[in-house]
């Protein structure tokens, strides 16, 4: 029994923003209220920090089946433990690709054995993720996962899209999408602009995102079919997803946190600045902040994407795409939205619980019998992230050695606490 | 005023006064082009890596005649004979050379960055002989020396600059060297391959697609090498970049009387330029890869002559 006393609870799903006490029993959530007493529970002081339902990771990798040298599902749970994370979803993009049950069930049992927090896997559109014919989804969603996507590369054609948005509807799956123009994409490594000219390296304009996501609210309004926009980082992205959420399609999207912090103008050839899609200009980094405080984003995500160290530590033109992300998320989301007043603390707290859970189609609610899954953070902490005490294998974050307000404290997983600072 | 000056690896971020220096550092070494018996002992006993991973014929034999003309001993690589077709790693190929312990690392490399990538990881001076599609500073130096002996100063100049710009590191490394000279700079070509980002790589910094205003007034026009690959790339037929922007004697004309005709080599004759225009009297082809051994030769001097860098070197006599 775990008793969290005096902690201020924010719960945007049942519009809950007050000083109030949790009880914990087993791995369920027993009592929400003022001056809750059980003589036998571990107490929590929770006085000065932020009680909030667990967040939900709707986009990272961890790299497990194939790549274990860059995270394993115990490093990543961990890591995204110590990020404040209860729940992550896993992209398929392993080797093998998670494109049929039996490596869901692998991802699901190595969790259950090892992880820190739930796993829940993302699989994947097409037979490996190679765009021709669909995966056996159905046979995954038995297995448990919770969406699909081909993320590191678009759904490959218009028409595979169609397939998986129809089909999909008689699983209740989302389908997840990497927008992205291969044609503008291809020998890209950074955000075509001044930057990418000073520097020499080749630029891919922001319509090669949105170009696709163009196509992709069209066939969502062709089927009815619910449809999500991985990592959106580009202004005219955005306005397309506002626009088809105001016709009522089922679109939804997502931003990470380096998407909604950095700007191109940032980047240098240090490799760890490196990530697809790419870090877009002020003006759209200026936007994104715009979206996320008013709705028209769904989530916070991280597409935290592991890369061992060897394997970045190269020129900018062959380094991989990706940064981790877990452990820097909410101090980045507090930096850019919260102590700049950008989004009230609901709000902030909306994008990592009732958001991601709305993606999935799910609630997340901190009340008497739901899960415990709990996240406690200060919204002052001082502290200073550094790579070599990352719980994560890989080190490929530009955010090494910055200093922010405000921290994960308390991680609590089913009842069981998952991190303490 | 040469804090922190121990590599050279953009021109970027030097100033006008350093340039200068360097280009004032260059003159002895001119000097030395044209005696009978060339070859110094300022370096002997030391040695110079030129690191070639892309490749290249005309820079790499500058660097090898400069450090041969100073005395050093030169080891080479060419990507054709590097290990790193069997997956070595460009860091691992450089701790490898530096193990053998050279006195200056020259690198040519196709990824934009790796001259900076490399000198952030070994304790020798690195060089840049051209990274990718970002700089090639030795060869911004020995044009601004080629047009400054002719013209007298580099203060002012209109120069036009024609081709394939986006993709060019010679460009970059040009439009930065003169504009901190205040040049006014015309860059002409197709448009796609002159985006309206470069206007803001530097001042004074302008575009335009027709030649014949482009090379209006101009006193210097710097014809670029067009790259075949670029040419295959969805977008341009030969003849049609010929029919446009191909420097002839008839649009050279529009230039002042007597403007300098540059270009990097290697040059292809009658595609970016036409042979009469490459051999004509305006033509400094030829002296500008004289004066690349001069320039290249007074790096090699300053960056491992001195016994620190250049901050502790006195001023070139005049």
């Amino acid at each position: 029994m775990l008793l969290i006393k005096n902690g201020r609870v924010v719960d945007p799903s049942t519009q809950t923003d007050a000083t109030l006490d949790v009880l914990v029993e087993g791995d369920r959530i027993a009592a929400v209220g003022p001056g809750l007493e059980a003589p036998s529970a571990e107490i929590v002081d929770a006085s000065g920090l932020v009680v909030a339902p667990g967040f939900i990771d709707i986009h990272c990798h961890l790299r497990e089946p194939g790549d274990e040298s860059s995270e394993t599902i115990e490093s990543g749970t961990r890591a995204a433990a110590r990020g404040g994370f209860t729940t992550v979803c896993c992209m398929p993009n392993t080797h093998p690709v998670n494109d049929n049950a039996s490596v869901t069930r692998f991802v699901v049992d190595r969790a259950a054995a090892v992880g820190a927090v739930r796993v829940w896997p993302i699989g994947a559109v097409s037979a490996g993720s190679r765009g021709e014919s669909l995966a056996e989804i159905a046979a995954m969603k038995e297995a448990g996962i919770v969406a699909i996507s081909d993320d590191g590369h678009p759904v490959a054609s218009a028409k595979l899209l169609r397939q998986a948005m129809e089909y999909c509807q008689a699983l209740d799956l989302p389908v997840i999408d990497h927008c992205e123009d291969p044609s503008l994409f291809a020998g890209a490594v950074m955000r075509e602009g001044p930057s990418s000219v000073r520097l020499g390296l080749r630029g891919m304009p922001a319509a090669t995102e949105s170009i696709c996501v163009a196509r992709d609210v069209q066939v969502a309004e062709l089927t009815g079919g619910r449809l999500h926009i991985a990592h959106l980082s580009a202004a005219e992205s955005l306005m397309l997803v506002r626009q088809a959420k105001r016709r009522g399609l089922h679109v939804t999207c997502e931003v990470t946190p380096h998407h909604f912090t950095l700007t191109d103008e940032e980047v240098t050839y240090d490799s760890r600045f490196k990530v697809n899609p790419p870090i877009a200009s002020r003006q759209d980094r200026d936007l994104l902040l715009e979206g996320l405080a008013d709705g028209s984003v769904d989530a916070i995500a991280t597409d935290h994407a592991p890369h061992e160290p060897a394997r970045k530590d190269v020129e900018f033109d062959l380094a991989p795409f990706g940064m981790i992300g877990f452990e820097t998320a909410l101090s980045l989301a507090l930096e850019q939205l919260y102590h700049s007043g950008r989004v009230t603390l609901p709000r902030l707290v909306e994008l990592f619980t009732s958001g991601p859970a709305r993606v999935l189609g799910i609630t997340r609610r901190l009340a008497p019998g739901e899960p415990a899954d709990l996240t406690l953070f200060s919204l002052d902490h001082p502290w200073t992230f550094r790579t070599v005490e990352s719980a994560s294998l890989s080190q490929n974050s530009p955010f090494d050695g910055r200093s922010f307000r405000g921290a994960p404290v308390l991680t609590v997983v089913a009842g069981q606490i998952a991190f303490r600072r | 005023m040469f804090d922190r000056f121990r590599h050279l690896l953009a021109l970027e971020p030097l100033s006008a006064e350093q340039i200068a220096f360097l280009l004032d550092e260059a003159k002895p070494f001119q000097q030395i082009q044209r005696h009978p018996l060339k070859k110094l002992a300022t370096l002997r006993g030391k040695s110079v890596v030129l690191a070639f991973f892309e490749p290249s014929t005309r820079t790499r034999l500058s660097f090898g005649t400069a450090a041969s003309r100073l005395g050093a001993d030169t080891m080479a690589l060419q990507a054709q004979s590097s290990s790193l077709k069997k997956g070595e790693s460009l860091l691992d190929t450089v701790h490898t050379l530096e193990a053998m312990k050279p006195d200056c690392l020259v690198i040519r490399h196709a990824a934009s960055g790796a001259a900076q990538f490399i000198s952030e990881r070994v304790a020798i001076p690195v060089i840049n002989a051209g990274d990718g599609l970002h700089e090639h500073p030795t060869q911004g130096l020995l044009d601004a020396l080629t047009i400054r002996d002719r013209r007298g100063s580099l203060d002012g100049l209109r120069i036009t600059i024609l081709g394939d710009i986006v993709h060019s590191r010679v460009a970059r490394s040009n439009i930065h060297l003169l504009s901190k000279f205040g040049a006014h700079i015309t860059l002409c070509g197709p448009p796609m391959w002159i985006p309206p980002e470069l206007e803001r790589l530097a001042p004074g910094v302008c575009r335009s697609f027709a030649i014949e205003e482009a090379l209006d007034g101009a006193e210097v026009v710097m014809a670029l090498r067009v790259q075949s690959e670029r040419l295959n790339e969805p977008s341009l037929p030969r003849d049609e970049y010929i029919r446009l922007f191909q420097l002839t004697r008839a649009r050279l004309a529009r230039a002042r009387p007597g403007a300098l005709v540059l270009h990097p080599g290697p040059m292809i004759r009658g595609l970016e330029i036409e042979p009469a225009v490459a051999d004509g009297p305006q033509s400094c082809v030829l002296e500008q890869v004289t004066n690349g051994i001069a320039v290249r030769m007074a790096l090699l001097y300053l960056l491992i002559g001195g016994t620190g860098g250049l901050e502790d070197l006195p001023h070139a006599p005049d």
